[in-house]
């Protein structure tokens, strides 16, 4: 090979290189639609999500599918399935960010604790990451939340606390092996200190794994805060989330498709978003793809 | 099928008729939307029995065209786009998978680099092979396990009963290889294609493996095409060579033609790049002063033991004894190397000088005691040591921009302001022979050349006063390992740095190091300057190592050597016993040699 010079252009800022991408403008199109309908609900709702409507059932009782006047259909109850839906946004949004934020930080800590410190903190650690993962996850969250009174936020923390386990799992092994790459060891000999390898060469190359982690989080939290909703220690009725309508509506699923489909629809655009968007933040913050693309 | 049936075994008998023929090859690889030639427009001819070396460097292309001819390209980007590869009556690039696969392994076989990786590590040898000869003859398992046997007594296997229920990781590398070669020799094939055979292995296993390439080939007629980027493994083994470079032959040619009259340029650039035994010869010596500057470095009876922990208890049980008393001062401003194969610790000690592993007994850098030192101590010591990396893709962070990474030992030991370490990256970037712009790049935009300069402009960067240099030419292509030695001994002549060299190769080792250790499971066996060492070998294991070295000249005749197939102890003894130590003697003018014996006779 010759030693010369390979000539490579100065690449765009990794913001623009995001937005060159056509996917991953979809996915941010996508969060920021629901981030806006979450936020604006009381002025874009067309009813009350809690108001049970005059019209909003059939004579025989039954609910409406969509028409003109409600969108999206009504529910059981003959509430407006689109209010519920948006306001629903805002409990799933905080669920799928927030809770699943939350879950992936405490991974990362005890992960890259346990797998850069090894010795005695390591085993601790790791040990008391595979008990939480041979316990069912959701006895746990029973058991939490019931010790605590329901509330949005204790939902949230209790996610947190259970998935946390798997993001730990990998981000332990990630961290293993790149610590005994040659350039931690170069670091060494240079006498680097420990938080500078940590932040400035280690987390670094964690950085596409939790994007990675933090990405199909989002669905699985989103569908757990359901579950919590459904056996009653979730979020609490009337309060709607995206879960919890299709779980109150579940059993009605061949009479009135649409309220188990739309909600089910929403979960999986979001978390597709996300995908997305992390899927393109991964390979553009990456510099060894530069070049590449 | 019928395609492959369609030759008859030994299909050329004659000795010169060929047995492969090559036609216009042509291999391109689908990137982005367009087709780029990895080779092109190659021919050659196979004569049966003979042995013919592919020889480049990395990018040329020889291994491309090992694979294309295995029918082996990875598809669906790479694939041959032109040219024929005639084997007996047929085009093995017509020829379908299935066809080939009848022709692989049975009459074209080959033999990877890297034996490790190449053979199954959970399925033991004896089956391995079973199952290869057994593949393409329909024989019994007792008879195919019979064949097995035979074919490893053939490799001139140690203990080759016992191989058969062994697993690979069981076995040493030059045994891994001997595997190899007994599994795709075992049906006597036409063809033996062996590609880069010995790189993974220490000289003197290479050595051996050579030989034994040679002898088999000798009984079996087996015409080899040897793929390497060693011009002394072609010396010592090719009739003919095809020089490439970038996918294109420059030059084809009987083994004396090619290493006597050249034609092309490039042929004669890289045969003149390679190190041969004896420049350093030519070199002048470090000044002979009489006022000895005080060592920069002093290892006194220095150990390194690693613990192996068993039993429930997770007790010491075994102990590796990496590094066992070794002592050794290194000079400011010379180059001092250490040599032996791998695993006899060499790599330990440059590690215990950095202080990235613990270490029993004396041991001094500028001055300064390693033992005891506070976190400020070491770090002070690190600012006069630095390392340079076997594998710098592997040594650089590769979501760093270089500059930062050059400028990152200013930072940890916070020396000057943002501005001045930039324009210092810059300026260590010119001293290196790098274009300053090139600091806003990431590692993986340069070539392996550039980017152990790169390594070495970061280890510079403290202005230190030893540079260990761990195996830091061993990954590049001959031209470039010159110039990067070259860049070394100027860089030594300016800031009068020591470097501690640390090298498997005695060829660069003559040309770089003023003095020497040859080590040996964790041992000094002897010590001296360049000139004692290779004018003067005193121990048995010296003169191996320097025998053992390929010659890039056919012409060189190689004195009879036993033939060894033994393997080298384990350096793992239990706690409370250790290995015997070495007594080191002078036999005048500071050469030391191990073992009283030899010592007392050299000395009479």
């Amino acid at each position: 090979m010759t030693d010369a010079a390979v000539p490579i252009a100065r690449p765009a800022t990794a913001l623009a290189r995001l937005m060159r991408r056509k996917l991953a403008l979809i996915g941010l199109a996508i969060i920021l639609i629901v981030t806006l309908g979450a936020v604006f609900a009381p002025w874009i709702a067309p009813y009350s999500p809690d108001e049970q409507l005059f019209d909003g059932l059939t004579i025989e009782g039954a609910p409406l599918a969509p028409n003109g006047s409600f969108l999206f259909g009504t529910d059981l109850l003959g509430r407006d399935l689109l209010s519920r839906i948006l306001y629903g946004a805002r409990t799933s949004l905080i669920i799928g960010v927030v809770a699943n934020g939350a879950a992936l930080i405490i991974g990362t800590v005890i992960g890259v604790t346990a797998g850069f410190f090894r010795g005695w903190v390591g085993a601790i650690l790791m040990r008391f990451t595979d008990l939480m993962m041979a316990f069912p996850a959701l006895l746990l969250a029973i058991c939490l939340a019931a010790i605590f009174t329901p509330s949005l936020w204790i939902v949230a923390m209790v996610i947190a606390l259970v998935n946390w386990v798997q993001t730990a799992r990998v981000i332990f092994t990630e961290t293993t092996a790149l610590s005994e790459r040659e350039f931690i060891a170069a670091e060494r000999s240079l006498g680097a200190s420990t938080p500078r390898i940590l932040f400035r060469h280690i987390l670094p190359h964690l950085v596409p794994m939790i994007i990675v982690w933090g990405t199909l989080g989002i669905s699985t939290t989103v569908l757990l805060e359901a579950t919590l909703s459904y056996l009653g220690v979730g979020v609490q009725p009337p309060t709607p989330s995206w879960g919890n309508i299709i779980f109150e509506n579940q059993t009605y699923f061949q009479a009135a498709p649409w309220l188990v489909f739309i909600p089910g629809a929403a979960i999986l655009l979001l978390a597709l978003a996300f995908n997305l968007v992390g899927d393109a933040l991964r390979d553009v913050l990456d510099p060894t793809q530069r070049g590449a693309e | 099928m019928s395609a492959a049936e369609d030759i008859p075994p030994g299909a050329a008998t004659a000795p010169d008729t060929p047995v492969l023929s090559v036609e216009g090859l042509t291999v391109s690889v689908r990137a982005n939307g367009a087709e780029r030639p990895l080779v092109e427009d190659l021919s050659f001819t196979l004569r049966r029995g003979e042995t013919l070396a592919i020889a480049g460097e990395s990018g040329s292309g020889k291994s491309i065209t090992s694979l294309a001819i295995m029918g082996l390209l990875p598809p669906p980007a790479v694939r041959a786009s032109a040219g024929r590869v005639i084997f007996g009556s047929s085009d093995l690039l017509a020829l379908g998978e299935a066809g080939m696969r009848r022709i692989r392994g049975d009459r074209i076989a080959m033999i990877f680099q890297e034996p490790m990786t190449s053979l199954n590590p959970v399925m033991t040898i004896g089956a391995q092979l079973v199952e290869a000869l057994r593949e393409h003859e329909a024989i019994s398992r007792a008879e195919a396990r019979a064949q097995a046997l035979a074919a490893l007594k053939s490799v001139r296997i140690a203990q080759p009963e016992r191989r058969l229920d062994q697993y690979p990781h069981e076995l040493s590398g030059g045994m891994r290889q001997r595997v190899m070669i007994a599994m795709a020799l075992a049906l006597k094939p036409d063809v033996l294609i062996a590609d880069e055979p010995t790189t993974a292995l220490d000289v003197t296993v290479q050595r051996e493996v050579l030989d034994l390439l040679r002898d088999l080939q000798r009984d079996m007629g087996t015409a080899i095409i040897l793929i390497t980027h060693d011009m002394g493994v072609v010396a010592e083994m090719a009739e003919r060579v095809i020089v490439m470079r970038n996918g294109r032959m420059v030059e084809q040619g009987a083994v004396s033609q090619i290493f006597g009259t050249p034609q092309e340029a490039y042929t004669q650039e890289l045969l003149a790049a390679v190190p041969r035994m004896g420049d350093g010869a030519t070199r002048p010596g470090q000044p002979a002063s009489d006022t000895t500057p005080p060592p920069v470095a002093r290892l006194d009876r220095v150990d390194v033991r690693f613990d192996i922990r068993g039993g429930l208890l997770g007790r010491v049980t075994h102990r590796v004894h990496a590094v066992e008393h070794v002592s050794f001062d290194i000079r400011a401003g010379e180059t001092f190397a250490l040599v032996g194969e791998s695993g006899c610790g060499k790599s330990t000690i440059a590690r215990a000088i950095a202080g990235l592993v613990p270490h029993e007994g004396h041991l001094e850098v500028a001055g300064r005691v390693l033992k005891g030192l506070d976190a400020a101590g070491r770090k002070a010591i690190r600012r006069d040591v630095q390392m340079v990396f076997q594998d710098p893709m592997a040594a650089l962070d590769p979501r760093m921009r270089v500059g930062a990474a050059v400028a990152e030992p200013l930072v940890i030991h916070g020396i000057g302001t943002e501005d001045e370490r930039r324009a210092r990256a810059a300026d260590l970037f010119a001293r290196v022979g790098l274009p300053p712009e090139a600091v806003e790049r990431y590692p993986h935009e340069f070539s392996g050349g550039q980017r152990q300069r790169i390594c070495i402009a970061r280890a510079l960067a403290l202005n230190p006063k030893l540079i260990i240099c761990d195996e830091s030419t061993s990954a590049l292509d001959v031209s470039v390992q010159a110039r990067v030695l070259d860049l070394l001994e100027a860089l030594k002549r300016e800031f009068g740095i020591a470097y501690l060299f640390i090298s498997h190769d005695m060829a660069v080792v003559e040309n770089i190091a003023d003095r020497l250790a040859v080590m040996y499971l964790g041992q000094i066996v002897e010590m001296g300057s360049r000139a004692q060492i290779f004018g003067n070998p005193q121990h048995p294991y010296t003169r191996r190592l320097i025998e053992a070295v390929p010659v890039p000249d056919p012409g060189h005749v190689r004195a009879p050597a036993p033939r060894l197939s033994g393997e080298v102890p384990s350096p793992i003894h239990p706690v409370g016993s250790g290995p015997r130590r070495l007594d080191l003697c002078d036999i005048g003018g500071g050469h030391l040699v191990a073992g009283d014996r030899a010592a007392k006779e050299a000395a009479a």
